[in-house]
């Protein structure tokens, strides 16, 4: 097995406008491990979760994702910034879940989880039905494979989301807070989805609120905040005994 | 309004009074006067020969111009809708030129009045007496008199099109940018390129609120080729008036007009209703009807329950 870092960035910058967001993060997954990362909201967290799959610009300092500078191939002494299709090709080996679902609105459950490889990787007719319903049985929504998004909950919603995303096999999955917009009743449904994920193996970065979850499921735990990596650890460490009392502040509003 | 009796304290049931709504009998009383009066000076006036109006409701040169109006009107709102669609594209897409030249487009079609567009379009042989079009640097292509290419039906058609183009980018921008951004993000995150994108998720959730709208579009378009009149395209209008520069009976043939151009708008608005029922409730099935999604997956049974 390949023990290269899956996600290594160092000094990573990145701003919306005037507005910095990251100071120079540093941060590294190793294949295998589910890294979660806390703090307060504004702290740049998110954003971060959103350059490693290429969605946002990164801005200076260096981000390697899955072996790749994200956004840039090397040619000719000189990095070279991606077309669309280049972008289109590299995310397909992460999935991603957002703190919205954002399921297509106009699709079905089933072809939701269908739609990317079908579109995508031209997977065709009865094979794309297979593996869909395959995919939705993981998470336990087989019997509501025929409902449109807005006829499910929002932990049934979010439970297809992470379906859809596997459906694509991803090498490394990013997890953006997606238990903020649940009810408190739906929040464990979809852990349960995550932790048995996790224990499938699965490389996995986490941004959450839900600490016991970080708690039992991570390898690291990860403090953010204004922009820059405050604190790491494993979360026993993290939790138990932090050294800097913005963490520690943050810690004790939350828990 | 309740009808039930009340049941009173001592346990007797008591009917409930009927209220007169007199202010509302009196003012509808009004207006019927005054609209029946307004009608029947009309409809009873001496110098209105509704024989004629009879006679030639179903004249053969009305008839005709009944087809060809129905023609144009669909072949400019087809080419309008075509057209618009690339140009709302541009408009949106990140090539500055591209965005530029299609605002250039919607502010110049929507900024000139459609009769000025018809009248250019039919003296286009002014400007170009041929229309040429061959590979460059060879004497391979096609050539004809524009006289003979832009005629009435042509330039009706390019005209109308054309002008409807450009009111028709704004709607189709307006639908592409009412689909959530987070389909897009998942769209991206999921692999797709730019043009997948907007092809399998966006464009098929903007139609649902492109759809209505263009059904006005299409109604409003029946009537507008009325102006196709000053290029004398042989449609409803024109006929009608040549008929009645002939025989100077105006009001008569106005009213054989107006009766078809409302029977026409009647039978479209009930189809747009049609559509707009359709689209409404299981909002995008007739495009998945056609979409590959659909072609892949095999049908499915509908969900219980809804």
């Amino acid at each position: 097995m390949n023990d290269e870092p899956v996600v290594v960035a160092s000094d990573v910058r990145m701003s919306y406008g005037d507005t910095q967001v990251l100071h120079g993060v540093d941060f590294t997954v190793a294949p295998g491990e589910v890294s979660c990362i806390i703090g307060p909201s504004g702290s740049g967290k998110s954003t971060f979760l959103r350059c490693v799959n290429g969605l946002e610009p990164v801005l200076g300092g260096s981000l390697r994702v899955l072996g790749e500078q994200v956004g840039y191939s090397l040619r000719d002494g000189k990095y070279h910034p991606w077309t669309p299709k280049r972008f289109a090709a590299f995310r397909m080996r992460i999935g991603m879940v957002f703190q919205r679902f954002n399921l297509f609105a106009h699709q079905s459950a089933l072809e939701n989880v269908a739609c990317a490889p079908v579109h995508v990787c031209g997977v065709r007719g009865e094979k794309a039905r297979e593996l869909a319903m395959e995919h939705l049985s993981q998470v336990g929504l087989a019997d509501h494979a025929h409902k449109r998004p807005h006829q499910l909950s929002g932990g049934q919603q979010q439970r297809v989301a992470i379906a859809r995303a596997l459906a694509m096999n991803p090498t490394l999955m990013l997890f953006d807070e997606p238990t903020s917009a649940l009810d408190p009743e739906l929040v464990d449904e979809v852990l349960e989805v995550m932790k048995k994920l996790a224990l499938d193996g699965m490389t996995m970065v986490v941004v959450t609120h839900e600490i016991g979850f970080a708690r039992e499921v991570g390898d690291t735990l990860t403090f953010f905040d204004e922009g820059v990596v405050v604190e790491q650890g494993t979360p026993a460490e993290l939790l138990a005994d932090c050294k800097q009392p913005r963490t520690r502040a943050f810690l004790s509003s939350v828990l | 309004m309740r009808t039930e009796p009340i049941t009173d304290p001592s346990g007797k049931p008591v009917l409930i009074a009927r209220t007169w709504h007199w202010g509302r009998w009196l003012a509808g009383l009004v207006a019927l006067l005054v609209c029946g009066w307004l009608v029947a000076l009309v409809v009873a006036n001496p110098r209105l020969d509704w024989g004629a109006v009879l006679d030639y409701l179903f004249d053969p040169l009305i008839l005709s111009g009944i087809l060809v109006t129905i023609e144009i009107s669909i072949l400019a709102t087809v080419l309008g809708l075509v057209l618009g669609v690339f140009l709302a594209v541009m408009r949106l897409s990140l090539n500055p030129v591209l965005q530029w030249l299609a605002t250039l487009y919607i502010w110049f079609f929507r900024g000139t009045p459609v009769l000025v567009q018809l009248i250019f379009w039919y003296n286009l042989a002014f400007l170009f007496p041929e229309l040429i079009l061959k590979i460059p640097f060879t004497m391979i292509g096609l050539k004809w008199d524009t006289n003979q290419v832009m005629t009435g039906f042509t330039s009706a058609m390019l005209g109308l099109g054309l002008n409807l183009a450009a009111y028709f980018a704004e709607t189709v921008r307006a639908g592409i940018q009412a689909v959530d951004r987070g389909q897009t993000e998942a769209a991206y995150a999921l692999g797709m390129t730019p043009g997948k994108r907007m092809r399998v998720i966006v464009l098929p959730q903007a139609l649902r609120i492109i759809i209505p709208p263009t059904g006005n579009e299409f109604i409003s378009m029946l009537k507008t080729t009325s102006l196709v009149y000053v290029v004398a395209g042989h449609d409803l209008m024109t006929n009608a008036s040549q008929i009645y520069k002939s025989n100077n009976l105006i009001m008569e043939l106005l009213i054989v007009a107006s009766l078809w151009y409302m029977l026409m708008t009647a039978i479209a608005t009930f189809l747009q209703s049609r559509l707009e029922r359709r689209f409404g409730s299981d909002a995008v099935r007739l495009v998945r009807g056609g979409g590959l999604a659909a072609r892949v997956l095999p049908r499915q049974p509908k969900p219980e329950g809804t």
